[in-house]
């Protein structure tokens, strides 16, 4: 493969990491993206990486800790997480969930109320108890996925920002080249990493990828002071200290949209605000007073089954295909890693991702979005 | 695991917000001149009228210049709200006015954002703006909303600029006027275009000492009118100058240094080079605003529910260019700034640092980060100012960005060498007005909120750990963790 060219489509982390991978592999790699790398998703989620439920959870977990010095550029991973309970459903729920951890091996212990106020300050006396994940952790979204971009640059691979792709040349059974406005772009072989926009991108090539797109909401408060652990998660919230002290959190119901070809028109955030802060300060009393400054929304999209897609297709043999149904930011060192073997060995060599295959929605009724209830408000 | 869809996703938002807590024919935003003709006009018509303002803002809220740059020199005066409360009252009769009309007024009541359905939402039950007060934030539905927001201090560095004393036009004429608490005795004035002349006018009839206008133009820039009035009340204006630096003590200021090399004692420097139409609520709702470089920046440009007012909607078009000016005074302010001058006083981030694109200073530098800067950047795309807060954090602090977004966007466009207009504006998100979160919170959400939140999208098979597919442990798992969705 060393030499060849691979045409990336979409700059988001799963694209960047994909890319990053292939250019340590000496392949001549191009990103297109529509606009700036990380601006959609990539760049506006919690920054968790504790993804236990993934077939690519141990390689994340392995090279997390690794990534500032392998990539060059600080990504502000931290490792661990507590989860908090506020309710009694919920410490029943985490308790479970610290039993789970415990019979697959991942190390983690129940905290009690005294315990959760030392490694969290801001945290009250009105908690049922915790759970500490000692793996998994949490990074900053926006400078990881520069980070990766900036990476790929020092390996020689090329980053073509504001050229949202138009189409597909193919020939003998293979995607030839990918087509921007402005450029075609020759390639031996394709990964298709563009979030929302992947099922309308795949139609061009007679491939049905179902996905479907929502919308969710973040606030940030001012800086606290730092925390011995800023990996702060529970009473149905999820979020971080960030390395400044901002308590940054997101969680709640979620919008169906629908997004076309050019991705998602807006980026609205709503009042739903207020119910991320009434939840913030439950579950952080001490940090009550702090001011919000910022919400934000994001658009992601989910597989039926909200399990990634990554899979290299067998007509055209030359494309991978890439959602992480929105739980990618964690997950992209082992979802880059995992492409870049489709793309060079066609397998993925440290994990059996066959859960993840495309052919498993073979036979997926038409109405799969109106069964589940995910459609767009009309 | 059998999923037994039943056609409603019960994590989604569909039907759980709330209600607005009221609804009017007509919002105003803002109880000055404009905000008040607008409340007088549209009750008098017999429409349902809210009036709200967000002064008296709090001491801790002015101590981050918000909304104005107050730099520090509020007196102890500020901390009493209700003298404050009073002061308004006493210094603007026409709020009567607009109450004997029929507006309800709400003052010390901030607009913090403005929601409605459109592109990426369509939830909404109605166009709400979000209000605050000391105590709480509540939802209000409108028929249409007249934003009479008012402009804000532009704020520019010099070496000393980051220290108690170096203030905003708008700032230290509201600290005069209207609350009379003002700490100052001798101010130094930066511009001479009208804004300047009548700060420096105003400064002196209350008895403030007036140092003398500095301009880095080479004659006065406003009207010959106010030149002549600022002329006769013996206040020199310097002209082909700038200020080279401020220095200071503990208290703040205590003298300004020319470049002439010229030192001038004072304990407040003014910076009254332009105002900003405060744009923050039609730019977090995502309404067309424009570049208007004659009515000072970007402005509203107009809907038929949303309609600016005032100088919100934008300065008065004297055609003087507001942007060509700053942009000279830019210009010769880059000259005496250093690597080290901060330019976001909030996330103290360096010129160097700015221009560099480099991490604050808790993260590490490697060689390969060092290597990166403006420069590098603007080979993959235009400078976006966005990008670059997230990289560097400037204007990502407790002032949102009042102080530093539009002198970053004037660096950025110096160091690029593009035109200012084809910088992008820096967005603005709500709540536009720094909220602490027991009172932005919801307290009394309803019920169906609850029932639908989920930490993430509440699809039971997301995280099943794959160990688990196919075992027992998975329908325990979903028994569990997932009450309602497909059940």
């Amino acid at each position: 493969m060393s030499g060849s060219e691979v045409v990336i489509v979409g700059g988001g982390v799963t694209g960047l990491s994909a890319g990053w991978w292939l250019a340590r592999s000496g392949v001549k790699v191009t990103v297109l993206d529509k606009f700036i790398v990380g601006w959609e998703a990539s760049g506006r989620n919690g920054g968790g990486a504790s993804h236990y439920a993934s077939p690519l959870f141990d390689e994340e977990q392995r090279l997390w800790p690794q990534m500032d010095e392998l990539l060059g550029y600080p990504t502000e991973h931290r490792k661990g997480r507590i989860l908090i309970a506020m309710t009694e459903r919920q410490w029943e729920q985490y308790r479970f969930i610290a039993e789970r951890h415990k019979r697959l091996d991942h190390p983690v212990e129940l905290l009690d109320v005294k315990q959760i106020q030392e490694a969290v300050p801001l945290a009250g006396d009105n908690s049922f108890g915790g759970i500490h994940y000692k793996f998994g952790g949490h990074a900053n979204p926006q400078r990881s996925v520069q980070a990766y971009a900036w990476a790929l640059q020092d390996l020689g691979g090329k980053i073509i920002q504001h050229s949202p792709v138009t189409g597909f040349e193919t020939a003998g059974g293979k995607v030839t080249a990918v087509k921007t406005a402005n450029a075609t772009y020759g390639c031996d072989s394709v990964v298709v990493a563009a979030g929302p926009q992947i099922p309308q991108l795949m139609a061009q090539l007679g491939v049905d990828v179902p996905l479907a797109a929502a919308r969710a909401e973040m606030i940030i408060t001012e800086p606290a002071p730092m925390m011995p652990l800023g990996g702060v998660d529970g009473h149905k919230i999820y979020g971080r200290q960030t390395l400044r002290g901002n308590l940054a959190y997101g969680g709640g119901p979620h919008e169906w949209l629908d997004v076309d070809a050019t991705g998602p028109a807006a980026r609205p955030s709503t009042p739903l605000a207020r119910n991320l802060a009434k939840r913030l300060a439950e579950m952080l009393p001490k940090a009550a007073h702090l001011n919000v400054i910022r919400s934000w929304a994001g658009v992601i999209e989910n597989s039926p089954d909200g399990r990634p897609i990554i899979d290299r297709l067998t007509s055209p043999d030359n494309v991978v295909v890439a959602s992480m149904s929105s739980v990618g930011f964690g997950l992209s060192p082992a979802s880059g890693h995992a492409i870049r073997d489709l793309v060079i060995d066609g397998k993925c060599s440290f994990a059996d991702i066959d859960l993840l295959k495309l052919s498993r929605f073979d036979g997926l009724e038409k109405d799969w979005r109106e069964k589940r209830g995910w459609m767009p408000i009309s | 695991m059998e999923l037994n869809f039943t056609g409603t996703d019960i994590c989604a938002v569909n039907g759980t917000r709330s209600a607005p807590e009221a609804r009017y024919d007509v919002v105003v935003v803002g109880a000055g001149p404009s905000g008040i003709a607008a409340a007088v006009e549209h009750a008098t018509a017999g429409k349902s009228v809210l009036l709200v303002d967000e002064n008296p803002v709090s001491g801790a809220l002015m101590g981050n210049d918000t909304p104005l740059y107050f730099g520090g020199r509020m007196t102890a005066a500020t901390q009493n709200s209700e003298r404050m409360l009073e002061a308004i009252f006493m210094s603007m009769p026409d709020l009567e006015k607009a109450m004997d009309a029929g507006a309800e007024l709400l003052l010390g009541t901030t607009a913090w954002g403005v929601y409605r359905n459109g592109p990426g939402v369509a939830s909404l039950p109605d166009q709400v703006v979000g209000l605050a007060d000391a105590e709480r934030s509540w939802m209000v539905g409108f028929g249409t909303i007249v934003l009479a927001t008012g402009a804000r201090d532009l704020a520019m560095a010099f070496p000393g600029w980051n220290q108690p004393g170096v203030m905003g036009a708008a700032a230290l004429q509201m600290l005069l006027t209207r609350y009379d608490a003002f700490a100052g005795r001798r101010v130094l004035v930066l511009g001479s275009h009208d804004l300047a002349l009548e700060t420096a006018l105003v400064a002196q009839a209350r008895g403030i000492e007036v140092a003398g206008l500095i301009e880095v133009r080479d004659v006065p820039q406003g009207s010959a009118d106010l030149v002549a009035q600022v002329k006769a009340a013996g206040i020199s204006i310097t002209c082909g100058t700038t200020i080279a630096s401020a220095k200071g003590g503990i208290d703040g200021v205590e003298s300004a240094t020319l470049t002439s090399g010229e030192t001038i004692a004072c304990d407040t420097v003014c910076v009254a080079i332009g105002l900003v139409p405060s744009i923050e609520l039609v730019d977090a709702m995502h309404g067309p605003r424009a570049l208007n470089p004659t009515r000072g920046g970007y402005v509203p440009a107009g809907e038929a529910s949303v309609i600016a007012v005032g100088d919100c909607a934008g300065l008065n078009d004297s055609g003087f260019d507001h942007i060509a000016y700053r942009m000279d005074w830019m210009r010769a302010l880059t000259a005496v700034t250093t690597n080290d001058t901060i330019i976001c006083q909030c996330e103290e981030v360096t010129r160097a640092d700015l221009i560099g694109i480099q991490p604050p200073n808790y993260l590490p530098r490697p060689a390969a980060m060092c290597a990166r800067s403006l420069e590098t950047l603007l080979k993959d795309g235009p400078a976006n100012p966005d990008q670059i807060k997230r990289l560097t954090r400037s204007g990502m602090g407790v002032c949102q960005g009042r102080r530093c977004r539009d002198q970053v966007a004037m660096l950025l466009a110096l160091e690029s060498g593009t035109p200012y207009g084809t910088i992008p504006l820096a967005s603005h998100r709500a709540p536009v007005r720094p909220l602490p979160l027991k009172i932005l919170a919801e307290w009394d959400e309803p019920a169906e909120m609850e029932a639908a939140w989920d930490v993430w999208f509440g699809i039971p098979t997301q995280w099943v750990p794959v160990e688990d597919i196919g075992t027992p442990y998975q329908d325990e798992h979903r028994e569990m963790l997932y009450t309602g969705m497909y059940k």
